[in-house]
C-alpha cells in the first residue's frame, strides 16, 4: 500500500527522533530493481558442487576419469582383437605375434598388409607372450578394477551407513554392544583376513556359474565378502559419531514428537545432514578396493585366467621385465592413473563438502 | 587410565583369539587332510597318522590341542617339507624383521621431516613439490614402487645389485616398502604441525621473544608428533603386508615370500602358522601405539 504522503506532519518535540516523511523522495523503478536478490538460493549440493569445480586437480582428475571410463567403455567395440584369443591373420592363428613392440607388426601381419594393401589394426601397447593384444588385456584390466572399486565401495556404503546410523540413533546398550563389535572388527587384519578366506574359498566354493562374478572367479566373490564383512567399520564409526551430534538438534526432537517413526527420522532427518561425510568415505573407498584388488592378484589370489586385472598383468610382467619392460610400465600406470584420479577426487570433495573446514 | 588400559588389552586378546578362531576353521573347511598327499596310503596307515596327529577327534578338540601347542610356541610341521614351522616362521621372520624396521625407522624420519618442512613452508613450493610427491606415492603400490626400483636401478642402470645370497643390498626394498606409509605420515605430520603452530602457546613463545628453532623443536614439534603415535600401529600393518610382495620382487627370503610361497603351494598350516603370526603383531602393535598415545597426552579422553 502506497503510504499517503499528504497527511501533514504530525507535531513532534524538539528532541524526537519521529522521521519527517516529506523530506523524502520515493526510489525510482531503477533504484527498487537493485534491492532485487540477484543471486539463486543455494542448495548444500549445488555449494559443494561449485566449489569442487573451482579446484583445478579436482576438474583434471575427472577429466581423465572420464577419458579413462569412456576407454574402458567403448575399446573394447573399436579394437578387432579379444581380451583372451590369439591374434588371427585371415583367420589362422598367428603364433608369430609374441611380445610385440607397442605398434609393431608381425612378420605374418606384415605380410598380409602388403598383400592386400590394408591396415591391420594396430596393437597399441604391443602382444604378450601368449600373442594377445595386449592394449585390451590393460583395457579390461581397467574394467575389472573398476567394477571391483565401485561394487566395493557401494557394500562398504550400504553397510556401514546402516550400521552406523542405527547404532547412533539407538544409542545406549544397543549402540554399547554394536560398537563393541565394531572395535573388535576393525583390529582385524584386513589383508591377512583377505588372504585366508581367499585361499579357502579357492578350494571350497565355486561360483563359476553366476554370471558377472563367475568370470571374475572365487577370489573375487571373497573379496567382496571381506570387504562386506570388514571394511564398513570405518563408515559405520564416522557415520555414528555424526548422527550422535545431530541427533541433538531440535529438529528431530520436533520430528519425534509429532510422532515420527524411528526410521523416517534417520532417513528424512538425520542422513541427509551427514550426506557429506558418507560422500566423501564413499569416493575414499574406491581407490582402496582397487588397491586391495590388485594387490591380491598380484600375490596370485586375484580374478580368475584368462580374466585380466591390472595387478595381475603387472605380476605377470615381471618374468620378462628384462626385455619387455613396456609390459610392466602400461598396467603399473593405469593403476597409477586411476587410484591418483580417485584419490584427488576423493581429497577434493571432502574440501568441498565438509563444511567445518571450510574457510 | 588402568580401566581403558584392561579394556584395551581385553579386546586385544578378544582379536587374537577370533583370529586363531577364523584362521583354524577356515583351513579346517577346506577339504582333504595334511596327509591326503599325491601317494595313496592304506586305510591303516592313514588312521595311525590320524590318531598320532589327533585328527581323529572332534574339531572343537583339536583346535583346544592347536591353541594349546601355540601358546607353547609349537605351530606344527609344514605340510609340504615337514620342517617345523615355528623354527621357519623364527629364522625367516629374522630377516623380515630387520628390512621391516630399517623400512620404519626410514618412513618415520623422512615423513616427519618432510611434513615439518611442508609446514613450515605452507603454500610455498617445498611445500608444493613434498605434496606433490606425497599425493604420487600414495597412489602407488608397493609392488609397482618395487617393480619399477628393481627395473630401473638393477635391471636398467645396473647401479644397484641384484639381491642374490652374496649381496645383500636392503635399499631398494626398504624405499619401496618406506615410501607410502611415509606419505602418510608426511600428511600426518603437516596437519598437526599446522595445528600446532597455530595455537596460542606458540604466538605467545614468539610473541616473547623465544628463538624461531627453539620454537619449532620445543613447542610445536613435541605435540605435532602426539598423532604420528597412533600411525605406529597401522604403518606395522603396511610394512607387514607390504613385505609380501616386496620381498617376492626381490627375491628375499624373508617371511613375506614364505607366506605367499606357501599360498601358491597350499601349504595351509604354514598360511595358518603365518596367518597368526603376522596377526598377532599387527594386533600387539596397535593395542601399544594406542596406549602410548593416551599415556603421552593427558588431554585425550578416556572413553
Amino acid at each position: 500500500m502506497e503510504p499517503n504522503y499528504d497527511i501533514p506532519a504530525p507535531k513532534k518535540h524538539a528532541l524526537s527522533l519521529h522521521v519527517d516523511p516529506s523530506k523524502f523522495e520515493k526510489a525510482t523503478a531503477e533504484e527498487k530493481k537493485q534491492q532485487d536478490v540477484m543471486a539463486e538460493s543455494t542448495t548444500f549440493f549445488k555449494d559443494g558442487c561449485r566449489r569442487l569445480m573451482k579446484n583445478p586437480l579436482a576438474v583434471m582428475s575427472m577429466i581423465i576419469l572420464l577419458l579413462v571410463i569412456l576407454i574402458m567403455v567403448f575399446a573394447p567395440m573399436v579394437v578387432p582383437y579379444s581380451y583372451d584369443g590369439i591374434i588371427t591373420v585371415e583367420g589362422v592363428r598367428d603364433k608369430q605375434a609374441a611380445n610385440l613392440k607397442p605398434f609393431e607388426y608381425s612378420p605374418r601381419e606384415q605380410q598380409y598388409m602388403q598383400k592386400y594393401n590394408v591396415k591391420v589394426f594396430p596393437h597399441i601397447m604391443g602382444t604378450d607372450e601368449l600373442c594377445r593384444d595386449y592394449f585390451i588385456r590393460v583395457v579390461y584390466g581397467a574394467r575389472v578394477s573398476f567394477l571391483v572399486g565401485v561394487f566395493a565401495s557401494m557394500m562398504v556404503l550400504i553397510i556401514g551407513t546402516l550400521y552406523g546410523a542405527i547404532s547412533g540413533y539407538m544409542g545406549g546398550r544397543t549402540d554399547l554392544i554394536m560398537m563393541r563389535i565394531v572395535d573388535i572388527i576393525y583390529s582385524l587384519p584386513d589383508i591377512l583376513i583377505i588372504i585366508l578366506l581367499a585361499v579357502v574359498f579357492k578350494e571350497t566354493m565355486d561360483f563359476s556359474k553366476l554370471p558377472v562374478i563367475g568370470k571374475l572367479g572365487t577370489n573375487m566373490v571373497s573379496m567382496f565378502i571381506v570387504f562386506g564383512l570388514l571394511y564398513w567399520v570405518g563408515m559405520a564409526r564416522l557415520v555414528r559419531g555424526q548422527i550422535l551430534g545431530i541427533k541433538q538438534n531440535e529438529y528431530v526432537l520436533a520430528a519425534k514428537s509429532m510422532g515420527a517413526s524411528s526410521g523416517r527420522i534417520i532417513w528424512k532427518h538425520i542422513l541427509p545432514n551427514c550426506l557429506s561425510v558418507i560422500i566423501i568415505t564413499t569416493a575414499q573407498e574406491i581407490p582402496a578396493a582397487i588397491f586391495t584388488e590388485s594387490y591380491l592378484s598380484f600375490i596370485g589370489l586375484g580374478v580368475a585366467l584368462p580374466m585380466p586385472s591390472l595387478g595381475s598383468l603387472a605380476n605377470a610382467a615381471r618374468s620378462g621385465m628384462q626385455s619387455y619392460p613396456w609390459k610392466l610400465v602400461f598396467p603399473a600406470v593405469a593403476i597409477i592413473l586411476i587410484v591418483l584420479a580417485f584419490n584427488l577426487i576423493g581429497d577434493a570433495m571432502r574440501d568441498a563438502f565438509d563444511p567445518k573446514l571450510k574457510q | 587410565m588402568a580401566k581403558y588400559i584392561v579394556k584395551r588389552v581385553i579386546l586385544a586378546v578378544i582379536t587374537m583369539f577370533l583370529i586363531c578362531f577364523i584362521t583354524f576353521f577356515a583351513m579346517n573347511a577346506i577339504p582333504g587332510g595334511p596327509f591326503n598327499g599325491e601317494k595313496a596310503k592304506s586305510e591303516a596307515v592313514m588312521q595311525v597318522l590320524n590318531e598320532r596327529y589327533g585328527l581323529d577327534k572332534p574339531v572343537g578338540v583339536q583346535f583346544i590341542n592347536y591353541m594349546k601347542n601355540i601358546m607353547h610356541g609349537d605351530f606344527g610341521v609344514s605340510l609340504k617339507n615337514g620342517r617345523d614351522i615355528a623354527l621357519t616362521i623364527r629364522t625367516r621372520f629374522a630377516v623380515s624383521a630387520k628390512l621391516g624396521l630399517m623400512a620404519i625407522v626410514v618412513a618415520l624420519i623422512f615423513g616427519v621431516v618432510l611434513g615439518c618442512v611442508a609446514a613450515l613452508n605452507r603454500n610455498k613450493w617445498p611445500d608444493h613439490i613434498i605434496i606433490f610427491f606425497v599425493t604420487l606415492f600414495t597412489a602407488m603400490p608397493s609392488f609397482v614402487m618395487a617393480s619399477f626400483l628393481l627395473l630401473i636401478f638393477c635391471i636398467q642402470l645396473k647401479i644397484v645389485p641384484v639381491w642374490s645370497t652374496t649381496s645383500h643390498t636392503y635399499i631398494l626394498p626398504v624405499i619401496s616398502l618406506a615410501l607410502s606409509p611415509m606419505a602418510t605420515i608426511t600428511r600426518l605430520t603437516k596437519t598437526s604441525m599446522l595445528d600446532a603452530l597455530g595455537q596460542d602457546y606458540v604466538r605467545t613463545a614468539r610473541a616473547k621473544g623465544v628463538k624461531p628453532v627453539k620454537v619449532i623443536f620445543v613447542h610445536t614439534l613435541r605435540n605435532a608428533l602426539i598423532p604420528v603415535i597412533t600411525y605406529v600401529g597401522p604403518l606395522t600393518a603396511a610394512i607387514l603386508t607390504g613385505s609380501l610382495v616386496v620381498e617376492n620382487i626381490f627375491t628375499i627370503g624373508g617371511l613375506g615370500s614364505e607366506f605367499v610361497n606357501s599360498i601358491t603351494n597350499r601349504d595351509y598350516t604354514m598360511i595358518m602358522g603365518v596367518t597368526i603370526f603376522l596377526a598377532v603383531i599387527m594386533v600387539a602393535m596397535n593395542l601399544i601405539s594406542d596406549l602410548v598415545y593416551k599415556l603421552i597426552d593427558p588431554r585425550i579422553q578416556l572413553d
